[in-house]
C-alpha cells in the first residue's frame, strides 16, 4: 500500500533489465550532451547521430528481449508498482524505437541542410522518446504524468529548433502554451481520480471500482470529472477534435522530421496512456466513457478529413489527416474490448510507419516557404522509387487494400461492428471514402508529368522536384514502404503481436 | 478428367497462377533497366498473354456439367480472423475470366498509350491481376481486397494517360466507388460478425451462404449495402454519373478495360455475393433493382442519343446495356440469368471494340465531336466496315452476339417481370436509334477537307479488331458452348434462392439451346413456344 509519511523509506528493489529501454535512451542522451559540450568544436559531426541510432537500435533489441522475457515469465509490475512490463509496453517500446531510428535517419541530411545543431536535436529526441516509453508503461498516474512531461518538453524545444523560421517559433510557442494547458487539465484529472478512489495507482483505482457492488463511491461526480479532465488532457496530446487546434500549425511549422516524430511516437504515447487509463483501469466504467469517445471519434474524423481536403500545403494536409487518423484509432479505443484495443494498437503501429515515411519524403523537399502541393509535381517522374513509396504511404492512409492501412481500418471497423456500434462504423467508413480525396490529390500531383497541359496548379519553373535522396533517408523510406506493403499482404504476425500486447494490469 | 485432376491437385493450382503471372509481370516491367522503356510493352504483352493462355487452358479443362466451384484452392491467410485465400471458378465466372485473360494482351499489344509505356504497362498488368482475383475470390475479405485494389491502377491509368479533364474524372471515379464499397465493408464485417455465433468466425463465401444464419431484416440491410456498392460499379441510374466522365477521359486502353472488365465486377458481384449470400433479400429488393435497371436502359439510351461526343455516347450506351444485365439477373429464371451472364461477355466485347474504334478515330482526327466528323466511310472504308459490325452487335442484330444475350434476357424476364420487360424491349429500339444515327452522322455523307484525309486502318489496327469481330460473330451464331457451361451454375444458384426464400421459379419455356437443333443459328429461337 502507499507509503505513509514518517515511515522509514526503503528503496524498492528494481528490475534493472526491465528498465533497459529507458536506461539506454537516457544514457545515450546524456552521453551526447556531455561529449558534445566537452569536445565542442572537436566533436565529429556524425557522433550524436550515430549514438542516437545505436540507442534506437539498442532499445529495439531490448524490446525484443523483454518480449521473450514476458512470454516466458509473464507480465509484471516493477519499481514497486510504478511501471508495468507487459506486451503493451513492449509494443510501444518497439514502436518508439522504430520512430527514433527513422527520425534519426531522416534528420541526418535535413539537419545539415537547415543548419541545425545535431547533438541538441538528438539528445532531445532521445529524451522525448524516454518520456514516451515511460508513458506507455506507467502503472501510476503520477508516473504517467512524468512521462508526458518529458515527452512534451523535448518536443517543445524540438519544434522551435529552426529558430530562423518565424513559423517554427510561432509553432513552438503555440505548442508550448497549449501543451502546458493540457498538462494542467491532466494533472487536475489525476487529483480528481485520487479524490474519488484514494490512489493514483491504476491497479488500485481499478480494484476500488471493481468493489463497487459492495461499496458505493462517495463522490461519483468526482470520478466522472476526473475521467473528463484526463480525457481532455490526453485528447490534446493525440490531437482529437475539439482539442486539435495546435496540431496543424505545429506540424507545419516544425522541422519535417520532428513533425513525423510528433505524429507517430507522441501520438502513440498519448493513445497508450488513454488505453492504460480507460481500457485497463476504468474498464468497469466503460458505459460512462465509451459513448464520449465514440462521439469524439466521429467529430475528429469529420473535422480532420474536411479540413485536410481544403489544404494546399502538404505538411498541413498531413497534419489534418493525422487528426482524422486519431479518429479511427479512437473508434478502436471506444469499443472498450480486447479486440478494439488490439485494433487500435495495430493501427498505431502501421500508421507510425506510414506517417514517418510520408514526413521522410516531405523532408526531402523542404522549402523555406513551406511545402505547397505543386512542389511535389513530377516527383514520380524524376524519382520513381520515392514517388512510388509516397504513393504507397498515401494509399495506405487512404485505407486501400494490400497496405497495412487497410488492415488497420478493417480491424477498428470490425471492433466497432462487433460491439454493434453501427452508426460509428458506418460514419467512419463514409468519412474514409471522402478522405480518399486528400490522398488522391497528392498522388495525382506526384504522378503528374511535368510537361502536362492540364494546368490547374501553377507551373512556375522549378516546381518539378528532383530532390537529392541521401542514403539514410532513402533507407528509412524504403524500410517504411516495405513494412507498409508486407503488413498489407501478410498481416497475421502484426495482428498476433497487437493481440498479445493488449494491456493487463498487475498489482 | 485426369488432366483436370492433375491441374487441380497440383502444388500451385492454375487459378493462383492466373493472378500471379500478371502481378509478376508488373514487377518485371517496373524494374526494367532505365532507358529501356521500349521493352515495356512487349514484355508486358508476354506476361498478359501468358495469363490469357492460362485462361484459355482453364476453359478447355473446365468441366461444363459441374454446377459447383472448380479448381478451388484454399490457403489460410489471416487465420485469426478466419480469412483465407480461397479461389475457385464456376460457370458464372468462367467466361469473365477468359474475357479478362484475352482482352488485356490485345489492349497492351495493340493500343498505343500515347505516353510513357513503362508505368502504363505495369499498371495494366496490376489491373489484370486484380481483375482475375476479383472474379475468382470465394472469400468475402479476399474479394473486397481485389474489388478495391482494381481502383488504384485504373485511377493511375485515367490520371496519367487520360485527356484534358482526367483529374476530375479520375477522382470522381475513385471516390464514387470507394464510397459504395465503404458501406459494403461494414456489411461484410456485419455479416461475418453476426453469423459467427454458431461456429467460428469465417469470411468464406460458401460457408456463409450455406449457413444463412442472419435474421431477415439484417440480411436485407446487408444486401442493400452490397447492392449499393455494386450498383455504383455497374453502374445503375442514379449512381452512374462517374461513368461518362471516367470513360471519356480515360485513355483508349483504359476505357476498353473499364467497359469490358471493371463494370462486370458490379453485375458479377450481384450474382456471386448478392444473390448467393442473401437469397431472401435479393428477392425482396428485386423490384427496386429491376426498376432501376429498366430506367437505366431507357435513360441511358435517351441520353446517349443526345450526346455530341462520340466516346460519351458509347459510355452512355454502357449504362443501357448493363441495365439489361441487371434485368436478366433479377429475373431469377435460368434463361434470364444465362442471358445476363452472356450479355456481360457480349457487352465487354462489343463496347470494348467500340471504344477501340472511337480511339482510332480520335488518333486520326483529334476530335470526338460528332459534328466535326463526316463521311469517314469514303476515306476509311475498312474502319467503317468494322464499325458497322460492332455497332450492329451492340444494337442487337440477330446473328451477332448482342442479340443472343438481350433476347435471352427478355425471354427470361418476361415470365417473372412482364411489364418491366415490355418497357426494356423498347430500349432495344432506342439502341438502334442512337447508334445508327451516330453512324450516319459520322460515316455517311461527303467528307469535308479534313475528314477526307482520314487514314484507313493499318494492319496492326485490323489485327486488334479482328478477335473482337470473330467473337461477335461466333457468339452470335453459336452461343451453345458458352450457355452449356453457364447453365448448371445458374440453375444451382436459382435452386439456392428457392431453398432460402419463398420464391418459386415459373415453368420455363425451354429456350436453352440444344445441339439437336436443325439450323446452326437456331439457338436463339430454338424451342421458343
Amino acid at each position: 500500500m502507499s507509503p505513509v509519511l514518517g515511515q522509514v523509506f526503503t528503496a524498492p528493489s528494481i528490475d534493472w533489465w526491465a528498465l533497459s529501454p529507458q536506461i539506454i535512451l537516457l544514457g545515450a542522451a546524456l552521453l551526447i550532451l556531455v561529449v558534445s559540450s566537452l569536445l565542442a568544436e572537436r566533436c565529429p559531426v556524425w557522433f550524436s547521430g550515430v549514438v542516437a541510432l545505436v540507442a534506437g537500435a539498442g532499445v529495439f533489441v531490448s524490446g525484443f528481449y523483454l518480449w521473450y522475457d514476458i512470454r516466458d515469465g509473464g507480465p509484471r509490475a516493477i519499481v514497486s508498482g510504478a511501471l508495468s512490463v507487459d506486451g503493451f509496453s513492449v509494443l510501444f517500446i518497439l514502436l518508439v524505437a522504430v520512430a527514433v531510428v527513422m527520425t534519426v535517419l531522416v534528420a541526418d541530411a535535413y539537419l545539415e541542410r537547415e543548419h541545425m545543431d545535431p547533438p541538441e536535436f538528438h539528445a532531445l529526441l532521445l529524451l522525448a522518446a524516454t518520456g514516451a516509453i515511460v508513458m506507455a508503461s506507467a502503472a501510476d498516474l503520477i508516473v504517467l504524468f512524468l512521462g508526458l512531461e518529458s515527452l512534451s518538453i523535448g518536443l517543445y524545444v524540438m519544434a522551435a529548433m529552426q529558430f530562423r523560421r518565424e513559423e517554427a517559433q510561432e509553432a513552438a510557442m503555440k505548442y508550448f502554451i497549449l501543451g502546458a494547458f493540457s498538462s494542467a487539465f491532466f494533472l487536475y484529472g489525476i487529483a480528481m481520480v485520487y479524490g474519488a478512489t484514494g490512489s493514483t495507482g491504476l491497479a488500485h483505482a481499478r480494484d476500488y471500482l471493481n468493489r463497487l457492488d459492495t461499496a458505493i463511491v462517495d463522490q461519483p461526480w468526482m470520478l466522472m470529472l476526473g475521467f473528463a479532465l484526463l480525457l481532455v488532457g490526453l485528447a490534446f496530446k493525440v490531437a482529437a477534435v475539439p482539442f486539435h487546434f495546435w496540431a496543424p500549425d505545429v506540424y507545419q511549422g516544425s522541422p519535417a522530421p520532428v513533425s513525423g516524430f510528433m505524429a507517430s511516437a507522441a501520438k502513440a504515447a498519448g493513445f497508450a496512456a488513454m488505453l492504460r487509463i480507460f481500457f485497463v483501469a476504468f474498464g468497469q466504467s466503460k458505459a460512462d466513457w465509451s459513448p464520449v469517445l465514440g462521439v469524439l471519434a466521429v467529430i475528429t474524423l469529420v473535422v480532420g478529413v474536411v479540413m485536410a481536403i481544403i489544404q494546399t500545403d502538404l505538411k498541413r494536409m498531413i497534419a489534418f489527416s493525422s487528426i482524422a487518423h486519431a479518429g479511427y484509432i479512437l473508434v478502436g479505443v471506444q469499443a472498450g474490448t480486447s479486440e478494439g484495443t488490439a485494433a487500435a494498437l495495430f493501427y498505431l503501429f502501421s500508421y507510425t510507419l506510414m506517417v514517418l515515411g510520408t514526413f521522410a519524403v516531405i523532408s526531402l523537399v523542404q522549402w523555406r516557404d513551406g511545402q505547397p502541393l505543386d512542389r511535389f509535381e513530377g516527383l514520380a517522374d524524376r524519382r520513381p522509387l520515392i514517388g512510388f513509396a509516397l504513393t504507397v504511404f498515401l494509399l495506405g492512409q487512404a485505407g486501400v487494400p494490400l497496405t497495412s492501412g487497410f488492415i488497420a481500418k478493417f480491424l477498428v471497423i470490425k471492433a466497432a461492428v462487433d460491439e454493434r456500434t453501427w452508426w460509428l462504423a458506418i460514419a467512419a467508413m463514409l468519412v474514409s471514402a471522402a478522405g480518399a480525396y486528400i490522398y488522391l490529390r497528392v498522388i495525382f500531383a506526384v504522378w503528374r508529368r511535368p510537361d502536362d497541359g492540364d494546368s490547374t496548379i501553377g507551373t512556375e519553373a522549378g516546381s518539378v522536384v528532383a530532390p537529392v535522396v541521401p542514403l539514410a533517408s532513402g533507407l528509412a523510406i524504403l524500410g517504411a514502404m516495405a513494412f507498409t506493403l508486407v503488413v498489407g499482404f501478410v498481416p497475421q504476425f502484426l495482428i498476433e503481436f497487437a493481440r498479445d500486447a493488449v494491456p493487463v494490469l498487475i498489482g | 478428367m485426369s488432366l483436370l485432376a492433375s491441374s487441380g491437385g497440383a502444388g500451385f493450382p492454375i487459378l493462383n497462377w492466373l493472378i500471379l503471372v500478371p502481378a509478376v509481370g508488373a514487377l518485371v516491367v517496373a524494374f526494367l533497366p532505365r532507358g529501356r522503356e521500349e521493352l515495356a510493352r512487349p514484355v508486358g504483352t508476354v506476361f498478359a498473354s501468358a495469363a490469357g493462355a492460362l485462361s484459355v487452358y482453364l476453359l478447355v479443362v473446365f468441366d461444363g456439367s459441374d454446377p459447383g466451384f472448380q479448381f478451388e484452392s484454399t490457403r489460410s491467410w489471416i487465420a485469426d480472423l478466419g480469412i483465407s485465400w480461397h479461389v475457385g471458378v464456376d460457370g458464372i465466372s468462367l467466361f469473365l475470366v477468359v474475357l479478362t485473360g484475352l482482352i488485356f494482351p490485345i489492349v497492351l499489344a495493340g493500343l498505343d498509350p500515347h505516353g510513357e509505356p513503362r508505368p502504363y504497362t505495369a499498371w495494366m498488368l496490376v489491373l489484370q491481376s486484380a481483375s482475375f482475383g476479383a472474379f475468382l475470390a470465394l472469400d468475402l475479405f479476399l474479394f473486397f481486397v481485389f474489388f478495391e485494389v482494381v481502383l488504384v491502377p485504373m485511377y493511375m491509368l485515367i490520371a496519367g494517360w487520360g485527356y484534358d479533364r482526367r483529374r476530375y474524372a479520375a477522382n470522381k471515379f475513385f471516390i464514387y466507388t470507394m464510397a459504395g464499397s465503404a458501406l459494403m465493408l461494414v456489411a461484410i464485417i456485419a455479416v461475418v460478425s453476426l453469423s459467427a455465433s454458431d461456429g467460428g468466425i469465417t469470411f468464406d463465401l460458401n460457408t456463409l451462404a450455406e449457413r444463412q444464419s442472419l435474421a431477415t431484416n439484417t440480411a436485407r440491410w446487408a444486401f442493400a449495402a452490397f447492392a449499393l456498392a455494386f450498383a455504383i460499379k455497374i453502374p445503375l441510374v442514379p449512381v452512374h454519373t462517374w461513368l461518362p466522365d471516367a470513360h471519356t477521359q480515360a485513355p483508349t486502353g483504359g476505357s476498353v478495360i473499364l467497359a469490358a472488365v471493371m463494370l462486370k465486377l458490379g453485375t458479377y458481384g450481384l450474382l456471386r455475393f448478392g444473390l448467393y449470400l442473401f437469397p431472401e433479400a435479393s428477392v425482396h429488393f428485386a423490384p427496386v433493382l429491376v426498376t432501376l435497371a429498366v430506367i437505366g436502359i431507357i435513360y441511358g439510351a435517351l441520353v446517349a442519343t443526345m450526346q455530341t461526343d462520340l466516346k460519351r455516347l458509347v459510355a452512355y450506351s454502357s449504362v443501357a446495356h448493363m441495365g439489361f444485365v441487371v434485368l436478366g439477373i433479377f429475373a431469377f429464371t435460368v434463361t434470364g440469368l444465362e442471358g445476363g451472364v452472356l450479355q456481360m461477355v457480349n457487352h465487354g466485347v462489343s463496347t470494348g471494340a467500340l471504344f477501340i474504334l472511337v480511339g482510332f478515330i480520335y488518333e486520326r482526327r483529334h476530335t470526338r465531336r460528332i459534328s466535326e466528323l463526316k463521311g469517314l466511310q469514303k476515306a476509311a472504308p475498312v474502319m467503317a466496315g468494322f464499325f458497322t459490325v460492332v455497332m450492329l452487335s451492340s444494337v442487337g442484330l440477330p446473328g451477332l452476339n448482342g442479340f443472343v444475350g438481350e433476347f435471352l434476357i427478355l425471354i427470361g424476364s418476361f415470365a417473372t417481370r412482364r411489364w418491366w420487360t415490355v418497357v426494356a424491349a423498347a430500349g432495344v429500339i432506342l439502341a438502334a436509334l442512337y447508334l445508327l444515327w451516330a453512324y450516319q452522322r459520322v460515316f455517311h455523307g461527303e467528307p469535308d477537307e479534313a475528314n477526307a484525309e482520314t487514314r484507313d486502318l493499318l494492319t496492326r489496327e485490323k489485327l486488334v479488331l479482328a478477335p473482337f469481330v470473330a467473337a461477335i460473330v461466333f457468339i452470335g451464331v453459336y452461343p451453345a458452348p458458352l450457355l452449356d457451361r453457364v447453365e448448371p451454375a445458374v440453375d444451382s444458384l436459382i435452386t439456392h434462392i428457392e431453398a432460402n426464400s419463398n420464391y418459386r421459379r415459373p415453368e420455363e419455356p425451354v429456350v436453352v439451346p440444344t445441339r439437336t437443333d436443325t439450323g446452326d443459328s437456331g439457338s436463339e429461337t430454338g424451342g421458343e413456344g
